[in-house]
């Protein structure tokens, strides 16, 4: 298990550079640079900027350069935001952790709500209960999450006052009211983001439950005489999520453009919403390392889909 | 040839003489089309799609309120005859501006679905044809684009890259550009994977191997013989895409990021509306729902393909 682990990590870093090495190759065929802003400000010389410019070595070669930041990066030198005035991991380190905890929620409501809604409409597959389910997950993941964000807000906002629909760090009520505020506030977003993820994995989970039932290995549970629950939760449900599992890992991507909209409609003090104010501001540093972040969080979870398929699927092995 | 497969030609001339009375011939696209049918939301959205297509195209030649014509007498009004979908701040025309947008909205799905089935099919051949290190490698870059965060690096593109595009083209033409191959560059992946699995297990089957032995060239076979076989599920995928880029354009607009302020495309207007939100609600839903009616209707349009296109599934 441990050996697998290494392996599987180690096999995780190429992908990493190949990631970082798109990002810096994209970033080095935009035009202008860092200095460019200096060329044109007449109160600097020419031979300055051209100094500058050899000092941090903007003219030398592309892959010298990117050796350069890949080494800067891994010793957590993360760059200087121009517009915060402060270092990016540190800045980011702020953020992380909202973002974190609102895309955890919305994805534990998202499997709260695909589960059982998918493994009950496949097991009784064309019933008037699988067609309502169907054509709500069809509608729910439809649905883009700014829209769906607006109208939440104007329904439980501006229509019935229950809900803020501005995320606040600052909360000063203690007790029981801070607590509901915390809740209260991040509601809205969870509910938005599990909602768009929870219709595409009812789908998933009801097509890949419907593959397994009629297998033989299932008849043989029910001739033992196993008891329906025991069937279903030990013998169906956990070789119909292996491929749920695979899908959850690829879709992650697709969460994170879901939380950055999210962040952005509600305000919600995350790296979502850092990187677009990041990116009105010109504000380089932290569109890199942002988008980099973004990057490894997926890679991140690739790796536990792999380890989960191990547990899930005893015929992979752990070699 | 006559003379090898005796016994079956004779059984087919029966056959043959027997049914072409009675039985119309069923040419794939008929019988497509009879399975689609089946799907009644799938119809039902393709019913929508053509309105919605048909009213974007032709709906500016009869409504011909002009989309920036200011209006300071009817300032954020609800629907009214004059203006069926009420106007914005400006006192704009929602109707006139939602039918442009519309316009801009479809035609961005459509080009970055070209974009995308295009570039998808032709690595996806190119690796399936190719000696191992080459497939390795394309395989090896499909895997890393499906694991890059694709907002965000949309983002990131079009704010790097914006500024000398409409330098040379001009700034709306530069960004519809930029925004299709941006779109459609981030979602080749899956059709690439699937044209050369497509091309993996047919290039062994005996047509392919017929087609070889009377002197078909690599390039023949492949778009001649193994790709016709690929467009059910590339159609599928096509169809999607199209969702699917409507709404990374819309959010993109909504984000701010997109076209220019001054052009009124469905997700800026919903950007312009969210904050009139409390007092002019018509403004964000009726951009909003264009979007997500557009992208259900083409979702369900989608759904009844794959059914209609898949040769084994029973319906």
């Amino acid at each position: 298990m441990t050996r697998y682990l290494i392996r599987r990590l180690l096999i995780a870093v190429p992908s990493l550079l190949g990631i970082s090495l798109v990002l810096y190759v994209i970033l080095a065929l935009a035009p202008g640079d860092p200095f460019s802003a200096l060329a044109s400000n007449p109160s600097i010389p020419p031979a300055v900027a051209e100094a500058l410019r050899r000092k941090f070595g903007l003219d030398d070669p592309i892959m010298l350069r990117y050796w350069h930041w890949l080494i800067a990066m891994l010793h957590g030198d993360w760059g200087y935001s121009f517009d915060s005035r402060v270092d990016v991991d540190v800045l980011i380190m702020q953020r992380l952790p909202t973002t974190l905890y609102i895309i955890g929620s919305s994805q534990i409501l998202a499997l709260l709500v695909a589960l059982p809604v998918g493994i009950y409409a496949a097991l009784r597959p064309y019933s008037l209960f699988d067609q309502i389910a169907s054509t709500f997950a069809f509608i729910g993941f439809s649905l883009p999450t700014f829209f769906t964000g607006l109208v939440l807000i104007l329904i439980f906002s501006i229509q019935l006052h229950w809900l803020p629909f501005v995320y606040r760090t600052n909360i000063t009520a203690t007790g029981w009211a801070g607590v509901w505020a915390h809740i209260a506030q991040a509601i809205m977003p969870v509910l938005v983001l599990g909602l768009f993820q929870g219709g595409s994995w009812t789908r998933f989970v009801r097509a890949s439950v419907l593959d397994v039932v009629h297998l033989d290995y299932v008849t043989t549970a029910r001739s033992k005489g196993l008891a329906e629950r025991t069937v279903v939760g030990r013998h169906i449900v956990r070789t119909a999520l292996i491929p749920v599992v695979t899908v959850v890992a690829l879709q992650l991507p697709f969460v994170f453009g879901g939380a950055i909209v999210t962040e952005q409609i509600f305000r919600v003090p995350g790296i979502g919403s850092l990187l677009i104010s990041a990116i009105l501001a010109n504000d380089t540093p932290v569109i890199m390392a942002i988008t980099f972040v973004f990057a490894c969080l997926v890679i991140l979870f690739n790796l536990i889909a792999d380890i989960l398929y191990g547990w899930l699927d005893p015929r992979i092995s752990y070699r | 040839m006559a003379g090898s497969t005796h016994a079956s030609v004779t059984a087919d001339g029966i056959a043959a003489v027997t049914a072409a009375p009675s039985v119309r011939p069923v040419t794939p696209g008929f019988e497509a089309w009879r399975r689609f049918r089946r799907h009644r939301l799938a119809v039902a959205g393709a019913v929508v799609l053509a309105l919605m297509v048909l009213t974007v195209a032709i709906g500016p030649t009869i409504w011909r309120v002009p989309i920036n014509a200011i209006d300071f007498s009817a300032q954020v009004a609800g629907p009214s005859l004059a203006h069926p979908l009420g106007t914005d701040s400006l006192g704009q025309d929602l109707l006139a501006r939602m039918l442009y947008g519309g316009r801009i909205s479809i035609a961005v799905g459509l080009v970055a679905m070209a974009v995308a089935v295009i570039f998808g099919t032709l690595i996806g051949a190119v690796a399936g044809v190719a000696p191992g290190p080459v497939d390795a490698g394309l395989m090896w870059l499909t895997d890393l684009f499906l694991s890059l965060p694709q907002l965000p690096f949309l983002l990131l593109i079009i704010y790097l890259f914006r500024h000398s595009l409409t330098a040379i083209v001009g700034e709306q033409l530069g960004i519809f550009i930029l925004i299709c191959i941006v779109i459609g560059g981030f979602q080749w992946m899956p059709v690439a994977r699937l044209v050369r699995a497509q091309i993996l297990s047919l290039r062994e089957k005996e047509f392919v191997e017929a087609a070889r032995a009377l002197g078909a060239s690599t390039s023949r076979q492949v778009v001649r013989h193994i790709l016709p076989n690929a467009l059910g599920p590339v159609i599928v995928a096509g169809t999607i895409y199209v969702a699917q880029a409507i709404i990374a354009e819309s959010t993109l607009d909504f984000l701010g990021l997109g076209f220019p302020p001054d052009v009124p495309t469905w997700g800026r207007i919903l950007y312009d509306g969210q904050n009139y939100l409390d007092i002019a609600p018509h403004w964000a839903l009726f951009s909003g729902g264009a979007i997500f009616v557009t992208v259900l209707a083409i979702n369900f349009v989608g759904d009844g393909l794959r059914d209609a296109l898949d040769p084994r599934k029973v319906i």
